[in-house]
């Protein structure tokens, strides 16, 4: 018998788990002499009161998207990709070679194609890390996280010494062409009537996002591939007893987390930068791991978790931007939050399972 | 929240006696952050020596994120921020975006080069300067090999080795310049252990001179030749207080000045390119009381030569970025 019902663990948990987290950045707040009411407001004001604020939370909810689905689909199968920095840089990279050199008609069959260079890029690095791991037992931890570096170093030289237009002192490629260039929120409301602001980054790769939640959420619970995947990760003994091949599903597994991984390049090259820039990245890799852990692997989980990251993020910029709070403090809030809701977690679990074992007891 | 009120009275100001020119300047400092002992920390430094001179205000952020650019440059333009200066190339493009819509608002932007009527662009001419120092180096040197330890491998820290190297060979054709970078990460800015590394593998490699523009790594660079007991180069800000007598001088890069004067002028700075080269005193070695003893009358007399030599125009010194080759070093 489940000790306590379905909704508690799946709304109650993290709400409280939050709420805490919440707490404790106040109380830092305080200590260095601001007002945590007044971080909140503009934290608020800033990421979700306007269409602009709004604009920023999705973009950077949609980097979260991919990178949390990335790593939630690598989890059921025990895997722990902490590669999706390196990935989605390699995914930047099949993207902007695409968009750079193949003349588009029109922006949806940019994106198709686009969208496979970028996925086949990132499911080729973390290719190697999963042959490693499925053939010679090379811990996909350690490899992942080193083929960041070597990500970093190829994104790097190929800037700089071949993508970079001549004479240009950015290490960065030039502008992809107009019809490579994806339509803002902006661009897709504006016809229905839907005032959006014209300068925020969030572009049609969020109904991209969210297509690949939906399909992640059938691959792991309605094929057999994901049974598979998921079988795997519970037991690998268990797995290989029922006739299912270990090096098989390592491999397929983490194909699919690169290429969820090289699909945030449609959103943070494609859509915001329309170029290739140095670190484009920035971070949305190791943030995909805390999105993920917040959002139990589900897809619905990980979306939501996906926004909470995003308006943390659009929010923090806010208070960098009109309070003196200063910007590693931003940082300090997002960690309490990872912290809470994932390392912490059975702090908050714990108690309230007695508490709902004793009101049954009292109830029967 | 004393910036909020006295942002939210300036822009209340402005509002009343429509658009005459009372808000404050916003400082932007790029991804290093406004501590970076180098370029980013240059810029505060300018800023506050205005704040001590005339007890003005101003806006500042430090970036996090390559998303927040154009954020943070509408935010502020809106707001009524007037000069909004800008620090590092990678805010071209964005500016490039954002000041058409604002056209009574100025930008400053330090080592970009967006050409617009409202935007004031500075540069510098760092690979004299950086000349100078291979120079110095050079004369410097017993082994005959020289170093050049550089933060990530961009354009823009070639243009400081291409000119360093330069520098070296013009005084003496057959040294030998032993050139590396730190990372491939923007981490490779502060990373003053992995420069101290580097610094060792250049020694064992016969350097005796080691010349680091890497940001906060240097620290580690000039540590460790001063540990080892051959002479450093600094850059950026002057560095030769760093190890008296050890660091050989330091290749400055007054971005301190050039953002003190955008605060200075105002709203009313003259928009522009601005080339800040030796003739400018935008770029030069420094020689203070830390390094006399090091300085032999002979190394001033070619750095003077040198120095009057470019500002003539009889010694052109190579611009890697010019057409992103280098004719005394390969990379």
């Amino acid at each position: 018998m489940e000790k306590m019902p379905k909704w508690a663990d799946v709304v109650l948990i993290p709400v409280i788990s939050l709420l805490l987290a919440a707490l404790i950045s106040a109380i830092v707040i305080l200590l260095i002499g601001e007002s945590p009411i007044e971080a909140l407001d503009l934290m608020v004001e800033g990421a979700l009161g306007s269409t602009n604020g709004w604009g920023y939370t999705l973009y950077y909810a949609t980097n979260f998207l991919f990178t949390g689905l990335a790593v939630a689909v690598a989890a059921h199968a025990g895997l722990f990709n902490i590669g999706g920095e390196g990935q989605a840089m390699l995914g930047g990279l099949g993207l902007a070679i695409v968009c750079l050199y193949i003349p588009f008609p029109h922006w949806s069959i940019a994106l198709l194609v686009a969208g496979l260079g970028a996925g086949l890029f990132g499911a080729a690095w973390a290719a190697i890390p999963a042959y490693l791991q499925a053939k010679r037992g090379s811990h996909i931890v350690i490899t992942t996280i080193m083929f960041n570096f070597i990500a970093a170093a190829v994104l790097n030289y190929m800037l700089v010494n071949t993508l970079k237009p001549k004479g240009s002192m950015e290490p960065a490629t030039g502008r992809f062409p107009e019809s490579a260039q994806l339509p803002s929120l902006h661009d897709i409301l504006a016809p229905i009537g839907i005032e959006f602001s014209k300068s925020s980054p969030a572009n049609v790769t969020l109904f991209v996002g969210i297509a690949a939640c939906v399909v992640v959420w059938g691959l792991i619970w309605h094929t057999p591939l994901g049974h598979e995947i998921r079988a795997l990760g519970k037991s690998e003994r268990g797995a290989v007893y029922a006739g299912i091949s270990p090096v098989r599903t390592v491999m397929i597994t983490m194909l699919i987390s690169g290429a969820l991984c090289g699909l945030m390049a449609t959103n943070n090259v494609m859509g915001e930068a329309e170029r290739l820039v140095l670190n484009a990245t920035e971070g949305a890799g190791f943030i995909g791991i805390a999105v993920a852990l917040m959002g139990r692997n589900h897809p619905f989980g990980v979306f939501l978790a996906a926004i909470l990251f995003g308006f943390l993020y659009q929010g923090g910029a806010e208070l960098a931007l009109w309070t003196n709070i200063p910007s590693e403090l931003i940082v300090v809030i997002q960690a309490l939050v990872i912290l809470f809701t994932g390392a912490l977690d059975n702090m908050v679990r714990m108690p309230i399972e007695k508490i709902f074992l004793a009101l049954r007891k009292e109830n029967a | 929240m004393t910036l909020m009120k006295s942002l939210m009275g300036a822009a209340a100001a402005v509002a009343l006696s429509a658009g005459a020119a009372l808000a404050d300047p916003a400082l932007i400092f790029d991804l290093g952050g406004k501590f970076d002992k180098s370029f980013n920390e240059a810029a505060y430094n300018g800023a506050q020596r205005w704040v001590e001179e005339t007890g003005g205000e101003y806006l500042e952020i430090e970036l996090k994120s390559d998303a927040q650019r154009e954020q943070a440059l509408r935010r502020f333009a809106e707001r009524g921020a007037n000069p909004i200066i800008t620090m590092g190339f990678a805010m071209t493009s964005t500016i490039e975006n954002v000041a058409p819509d604002y056209p009574d608002t100025k930008f400053v932007n330090i080592d970009g080069w967006a050409d617009l009527p409202n935007v004031q662009t500075i540069s510098f001419a760092e690979h004299e300067g950086s000349y100078l120092a291979g120079v110095m180096a050079a004369e410097a040197s017993k082994s005959g090999t020289v170093s050049f330890i550089g933060g990530m491998d961009i354009p823009l820290i070639r243009k400081f080795a291409c000119g360093y190297a330069q520098g070296v060979k013009s005084v003496n054709p057959d040294a030998t310049v032993v050139s590396n970078m730190t990372g491939t990460t923007p981490d490779a800015w502060n990373d003053p252990v992995k420069g101290s590394e580097l610094a060792k593998a250049q020694i064992s490699q016969g350097s005796d001179v080691v010349f680091a523009a890497a940001g906060g790594t240097g620290v580690g660079v000039l540590q460790t030749a001063a540990d080892e007991g051959v002479l450093s180069i600094g850059v950026d800000s002057n560095q030769n207080h760093l190890h008296p007598g050890k660091v050989l001088t330091s290749m400055m890069k007054r971005v301190d000045v050039a953002v003190y004067n955008a605060l200075k002028d105002g709203a009313d700075l003259e928009t522009g390119f601005q080339n800040l080269d030796l003739a400018a005193d935008g770029v030069g070695v420094a020689i203070d009381e830390h390094n006399e003893a090091l300085v032999t009358d002979e190394m001033k007399a070619s750095v003077e030569a040198a120095r009057a030599a470019i500002v003539a125009g009889d010694v052109v010194v190579h611009d890697y970025t010019s057409d992103d080759s280098c004719p005394a070093l390969s990379f």
